[in-house]
């Protein structure tokens, strides 16, 4: 028997004699490394695979270090230069070493970057490229106005300026309308450019129409489903769960098979007699059809959380309201609604997450003016290759979302998230 | 909720509207699948219901668009307006792998992470379950584009593996919620009893803890499925031609031209996931009962 008494006034010790504190110490920090052991595989997964990847993504959208590897002569030719006047020898030499030593891949990858300060940078520099092996120099000048004449055009010149820092602002300016000037002022672009803030009002428009819609359709329900006796609400939340489970796809082909102008709502319009035959409605390929089809896709997530919460409140307290002396409709307003606001914030931030970000359902039923910011960046993504800008604009949208995420865990809190 | 006998005219105008608009919600709700169904069996090419089909003529339905989805085109008809191929086959069956393999690794970290996450004392317990969850509020195409940069360096893009890992990224964390949730409900004192009745800690998991989280982990393990194989933006970014899915050749065959052949495909998957579905709330309610909570 090991035990020995506690001193009175001593620490309290346990049955081996360390002092208890120690030894809750001790088993606290053992409970603490065995939550971690089986945390961390997992967590390491998601860092590797996820938060690296999104990081990836943050680094590609400022990322300008091109220029800087192919033409570091020319970009410090180009600091010492006064902006305004035309192009000496020594420039146009910096620029004819660099192309030289340059490797003939990431010459044309840059070709691609200058192009978007300046069009007809690529097939400049392609063409020089090519014409630059013949050329014994110096001098450059005479030799290279010649291979092409916008090499005197001093606007070329100047667009250098853009690109002389190796990380750049310039996609998120670009991703919001915005560019450099040579001097790296910032100014809007040009007109008949402007297409980014058009689709970023339109992508939050259309969030904003669909969430506003869910509420509108999800509240009678999810009301009808709390107050319904359990064995008809089951029956009937069937309805909203089925959509939820089925697949994406299958749902927008539904759609499409439905909206088409020979589709089954023209057709029903039409036999019922609402509609004339040559005055079927156009509702696919457009703005009115993202937002039906989203308004459906996304209808499941307002009404389970704005059931859920109705559910907790009790019928009772209406019931008091009116015994008061409230009407219906006041005891609704003044009683019945307040309590269920924490089910629509939170049904309404999930709607405007989910909205903002989607891309499959506007590329398929959106046309040409039901896309999305989403759209842009898959084209970016697969088509233009102008990663930047992708990963530009998906930083915009990313922090957005987690501004909102941000918001509904305040709200709600993620760990109170439930499913089906 | 039914309407009290001494209900005014007015409030009684006022609860079938309100009956009525409910009906009408959930019928838009489910009407789309529920119009795919018949069409699929149209015996004509077409997307809209023929006057044969409305007369219920026999003649206006068959199941052509069935047998060209699983590549039989012996049919006289279907030799007509379908091309033979197994596309469709293939399709399934990479769905399938990837969605099985991705799910089995979704559920075993998931797991892990939500026996650890659930435990006392784990510091940080916040940020790493708002970490765990974020795949599903980072919207796909983001999450898609970063994975193609990274994937691109490790060479994982257009590879079976690497399509298999962006997925199991994806169910994580529904894993990981749903079985959270059904930890919250355990009680501990449960396997403290087992411990003084002589039970070994791995026994006792295994005996006590297993069956009571089973029916999370399974749920858990059916949304990582269902998301998998449902899942379209990481397969047009990551997969290649070797990848392609179901929900790819739906997505293809829906940017051509629809045919019913697709709609057949639609019906099946929703027959799959009214399955699901069904399995998803006896698992709930067998949970329910087992940790003696009544169904509510």
């Amino acid at each position: 028997m090991s035990t020995s008494p506690a001193k009175p006034g001593g620490p309290v010790l346990t049955a081996d004699g360390t002092p208890l504190k120690t030894s809750l110490e001790r088993s606290l920090k053992l409970s603490k490394l065995r939550a971690l052991g089986l945390i961390v595989p997992p967590l390491l997964f998601l860092i590797i695979l996820f938060v690296i990847p999104i990081g990836s993504l943050l680094t590609r959208s400022v990322d300008d270090g091109l220029s800087n590897k192919v033409l570091p002569k020319t970009l410090a030719a180009f600091e010492r230069w006064d902006k305004t006047s035309e192009p000496d020898e020594s420039m146009f030499e910096a620029v004819a070493l660099d192309m030289k030593a340059a490797d003939k891949l990431e010459l044309s990858k840059l070709g691609t970057r200058m192009n978007y300060e300046k069009s007809g940078w690529r097939s400049l520099l392609k063409i020089t490229a090519r014409g630059l092996n013949r050329v014994e120099g110096p001098p450059y000048k005479p030799a290279m106005l010649e291979l092409n004449k916008r090499w005197g055009d001093i606007k070329f010149w100047q667009s250098l300026g853009a690109m002389k820092d190796p990380v750049t602002l310039g996609y998120y300016l670009k991703a919001v309308d915005l560019q450099y000037d040579g001097n790296k002022n910032i100014m809007r672009v040009k007109k008949h450019n402007r297409i980014y803030q058009m689709l970023w009002w339109r992508t939050f428009l259309v969030s904003l129409i669909v969430t506003v819609g869910c509420l509108v359709l999800a509240y009678p329900v999810a009301h009808l489903l709390a107050t319904l006796p359990l064995r008809l609400s089951n029956l009937l939340m069937i309805c909203v769960l089925m959509p939820f489970w089925t697949s994406l796809l299958v749902r927008i082909v539904s759609w499409m098979v439905m909206l088409q102008r020979n589709g089954v709502v023209n057709d029903s319009l039409v036999s019922l007699g609402l509609l004339h035959d040559e005055s079927r409605l156009s509702m696919m390929y457009n703005f009115a059809g993202t937002v039906i089809v989203m308004t459906q896709i996304l209808l499941p997530f307002m009404i389970l959380p704005i059931y859920s919460v109705m559910k907790t409140i009790p019928s009772s307290y209406m019931k008091a309201a009116q015994n008061l002396g409230a009407t219906p409709a006041l005891a609704f307003i003044k009683v019945y609604m307040p309590q269920t606001i924490p089910g629509v914030g939170a049904g309404c931030i999930l709607v405007f997450i989910v909205a903002i970000g989607y891309y499959i359902t506007p590329e398929l039923v959106g046309g040409k003016d039901g896309r999305l910011i989403g759209n842009l960046i898959a084209y970016h993504m697969q088509n233009s290759l102008n990663w930047g800008l992708a990963a530009a604009m998906g930083t915009i949208l990313l922090i957005a979302i987690l501004t909102l995420y941000w918001v509904y865990d305040k709200l709600v809190g993620v760990d109170n998230m439930k499913m089906g | 909720m039914a309407l009290p006998l001494y209900a005014t005219p007015g409030q009684r105008i006022w609860h079938y509207c309100y009956l009525t608009i409910c009906a009408l919600v959930l019928f838009f709700l489910v009407s789309p699948l529920i119009v795919v169904i018949p069409l699929s069996f149209n015996s004509a090419p077409f997307l809209h219901f023929t006057p044969e089909m409305l007369m219920l003529d026999p003649d206006g339905y068959s199941t052509v668009w069935y047998k060209s989805l699983f590549g039989m085109c012996d049919a006289e008809g279907a030799s007509l307006w379908t091309s033979c191929t197994d596309k469709w086959k293939v399709g399934a069956f990479n769905s399938l792998i990837i969605a099985v393999m991705s799910t089995v690794l979704a559920t075993t970290l998931g797991t892990l992470a939500a026996l650890g996450l659930s435990r006392d004392h784990v510091p940080f317990r916040r940020v790493i379950m708002g970490l765990m969850i974020s795949p599903l509020i980072v919207p796909l195409i983001i999450t898609a584009s970063g994975m193609f940069f990274f994937f691109a360096k490790v060479n994982l893009v257009s590879t079976l593996p690497g399509v298999i890992l962006a997925h199991t990224i994806l169910g994580l964390p529904f894993v990981v919620i749903t079985v959270t949730s059904t930890l919250v409900g355990f009680d501990n004192t449960l396997m403290k009893a087992a411990a003084t009745l002589g039970g070994s800690p791995v026994y006792n998991f295994f005996k006590i803890q297993v069956p009571l989280v089973a029916p999370g982990v399974i749920s858990g393990a059916l949304f990582a499925f269902i998301t998998s194989f449902d899942e379209i933006v990481i397969i047009l970014f990551i997969g290649g031609p070797d990848q392609h899915t179901l929900p790819w050749q739906m997505w293809s065959g829906v940017r051509e031209e629809i045919s019913p052949t697709i709609l057949a495909a639609a019906t099946i998957l929703v027959l799959l996931s009214i399955a699901l579905l069904t399995t998803l709330e006896l698992l709930r309610r067998r949970s329910e009962r087992l940790r003696g909570i009544s169904p509510a």
